[in-house]
């Protein structure tokens, strides 16, 4: 569909009062009759950092993919910078940086010729392109590896340079796609770095991500999804107070009667399903205080603690609050494998 | 825009095809082996009843030798184009705001210019084994401009593959595929000697005009008839199978 150009700059005028990215009611089916993404609706406003959290599998990937104009929606409508994915996907390509899961990059090619080749294929003077390809590639840290084939970089490595290239254009939405899956713990803060100053310039970003510490430290907004619907969306510290309790992660001694504790600390909170490596979960409503009585009474039933942590409310806990599951190490029902090969 | 990103992904296919030289030399090792092979074992063939008047035998079979190694060109387009699929590469490029047959268009710019290199390669290796070139610089000429848009053309049929197949193992095993094609046609031989049913098939064969059509400058003095045809039929090719390749990156995109 071709618009005139008075239309397009119009439209470009209008985003500036509306949600950087709006969301309503959208889905995508596969052939298979997988249904990915089951009607979302979500607004995101021009300079947030908005954090899309689910576990593999859970429809992000696919969200994003439609966003991006990789995907057809089979239902519902989204626009992202005031463009129709659907309809306007070209405008909306010239407004979005894009850094998918996987740093999609060429191996055989040196991150200066990619960053060079993506500044062109955005359509950035040729009296430009070199400047701007160095200032980025010098800002994400790699000027050093600037002539050196991808292939040799490392993860860390790749991933800013896939992040300098989705910023060669000066994006108004900015896609990040998992970015730190994979990543060891000093690449990944470097990161974050990075990240938050784009978020201090006031670039909007769309960050999906499977770590809630990422989600948590990062996003303005969380929306949390599961088997392709939006359970839960709002500031990290609303949804964190809407579940409100901390709790106590007890383990016991090995030989134990399970069964035994759960009814003897059930009187004091609400059993909560343990996350890995932790034999109970108790929600607590006092806090610190009802750490004595909990151990008391298993002491009493003669059960022994070997560990014992109060934990306070996280995202984690949103997560179990509206899903019935942990996120962190666990895949859905909706199996990654279950989706077609190029939805990762 | 078209033009600038297909020209800039031109530059970057043939930068890493450079960069690939595995994936480089077999264009030209193994059709240079079946060369030497074939004018080894068969070079009395000149003397058939029927047999054009040639230089040589080597002459004859240089045009068969540059066809060879325009369709591994073509495979080898293809088995690029499903790796960069494979690997992420190609989302890349269609999230960018250029027109996505620059991506294809990219490709077969490429891919001419590799096609170039091949027949000069062979023209070479021929000259320097003996062979000449009868009709001179005019016919040179038209050996490049034939290579080029065949190679055009295998490339776009490869790249098709490539969209369809999404993945690289499948285009090489369209391979041996190719090479019966080409052995239906009169790349190696002459039509008038080949037996029946492949003398039939060698007549509608586009190879056979393509290859007849770089073959006569070399074999001959300059003729417009055979190299029209040759243009003609590399041509043919090339549309066919760039119009399969819009409809295969639709397909991919819609169903991407």
């Amino acid at each position: 569909m071709r618009q005139s150009i008075a239309q397009v700059i119009a439209q470009a005028i209008v985003w500036r009062h509306m949600g950087a990215i709006d969301v309503e009611g959208l889905e995508r089916r596969y052939k298979s009759g997988l249904q990915a993404v089951a009607g979302i609706d979500l607004q995101v406003a021009p300079g947030e950092v908005y954090g899309f959290l689910g576990p593999n599998g859970a429809g992000k990937t696919t969200t994003v993919r439609m966003l991006v104009t990789l995907l057809l929606p089979t239902g519902g409508r989204a626009t992202v910078a005031g463009f129709d994915v659907a309809t306007q996907p070209s405008e909306v390509r010239k407004r979005i940086g894009v850094a998918l899961q996987e740093a999609a990059l060429d191996q055989l090619m040196t991150g200066l010729e990619l960053m060079e080749l993506q500044a062109t294929l955005h359509g950035i003077k040729t009296r430009e392109v070199a400047s701007r390809s160095l200032d980025l590639i010098t800002r994400v840290g790699l000027l050093e590896a600037k002539d050196r084939r991808v292939g040799t970089y490392s993860g860390g490595m790749k991933r800013r340079l896939d992040l300098a290239m989705a910023l060669i254009h000066r994006p108004e939405v900015l896609f990040l796609d998992e970015p730190t899956t994979g990543l060891d713990p000093v690449s990944r803060i470097t990161l974050w770095g990075e990240i938050r100053r784009l978020r201090d310039e006031g670039t909007t970003v769309f960050l999906t991500t499977q770590y809630l510490e990422e989600a948590d430290q990062l996003a303005d907004r969380v929306g949390i999804i599961s088997a392709g619907l939006l359970v839960a969306e709002g500031t990290p510290a609303a949804l964190k107070a809407e579940v409100g309790l901390p709790h106590l992660d007890i383990s016991l001694t090995t030989d134990a009667d399970l069964t035994l504790a759960r009814s003897v600390i059930s009187p004091f909170g609400e059993l909560r399903p343990p996350p890995d490596g932790v034999e109970l979960s108790l929600a607590v409503r006092e806090g610190p205080e009802s750490i004595a009585p909990v151990v008391r009474a298993l002491d009493d039933a003669g059960l022994q603690v070997a560990a014992l942590e109060l934990v306070e409310p996280t995202l984690d806990d949103v997560f179990v609050e509206k899903t019935g599951r942990h996120l962190e190490g666990q895949d859905t029902s909706e199996s990654a494998t279950d989706e077609p090969a190029q939805v990762s | 825009m078209t033009i600038v990103a297909t020209m800039a992904l031109a530059r970057r296919a043939l930068r890493n095809a450079l960069r690939r030289p595995q994936f480089l030399a077999p264009l030209v090792i193994f059709p240079t082996f079946f060369l030497a092979v074939n004018v080894g074992g068969l070079s009395r063939s000149t003397n058939l009843p029927g047999f054009p008047q040639v230089h040589g035998f080597l002459d004859f079979q240089l045009a068969g030798a540059i066809t060879q190694s325009l369709l591994l060109g073509g495979v080898s387009a293809g088995i690029a184009v499903a790796l960069e699929i494979e690997l992420g590469f190609f989302d890349r490029l269609v999230a960018s705001p250029i027109p996505r047959i620059s991506i294809v268009f990219g490709r077969l710019a490429a891919a001419a210019v590799i096609g170039a290199g091949q027949a000069v390669y062979f023209l070479i290796l021929g000259l320097l084994f003996g062979a000449e070139v009868r009709s001179g610089i005019p016919g040179v000429i038209v050996v490049l401009a034939i290579s080029m848009l065949a190679a055009t053309g295998f490339g776009a049929a490869g790249v098709a593959l490539g969209l369809w197949a999404r993945n690289a193992s499948i285009v090489q095993g369209v391979f041996p595929l190719a090479f019966v094609i080409l052995f239906v046609s009169s790349a190696f031989f002459p039509r008038a000697l080949l037996e029946q049913p492949a003398q039939g098939i060698a007549r509608y064969n586009p190879l056979s005009y393509i290859a007849d059509g770089m073959r006569h400058p070399i074999i001959s003095d300059f003729a417009w008839t055979p190299a029209l045809e040759g243009l003609l039929a590399a041509a043919a090719v090339t549309a066919m199978f760039v119009g399969l390749c819009v409809v295969a990156l639709r397909g991919r995109l819609r169903n991407a």
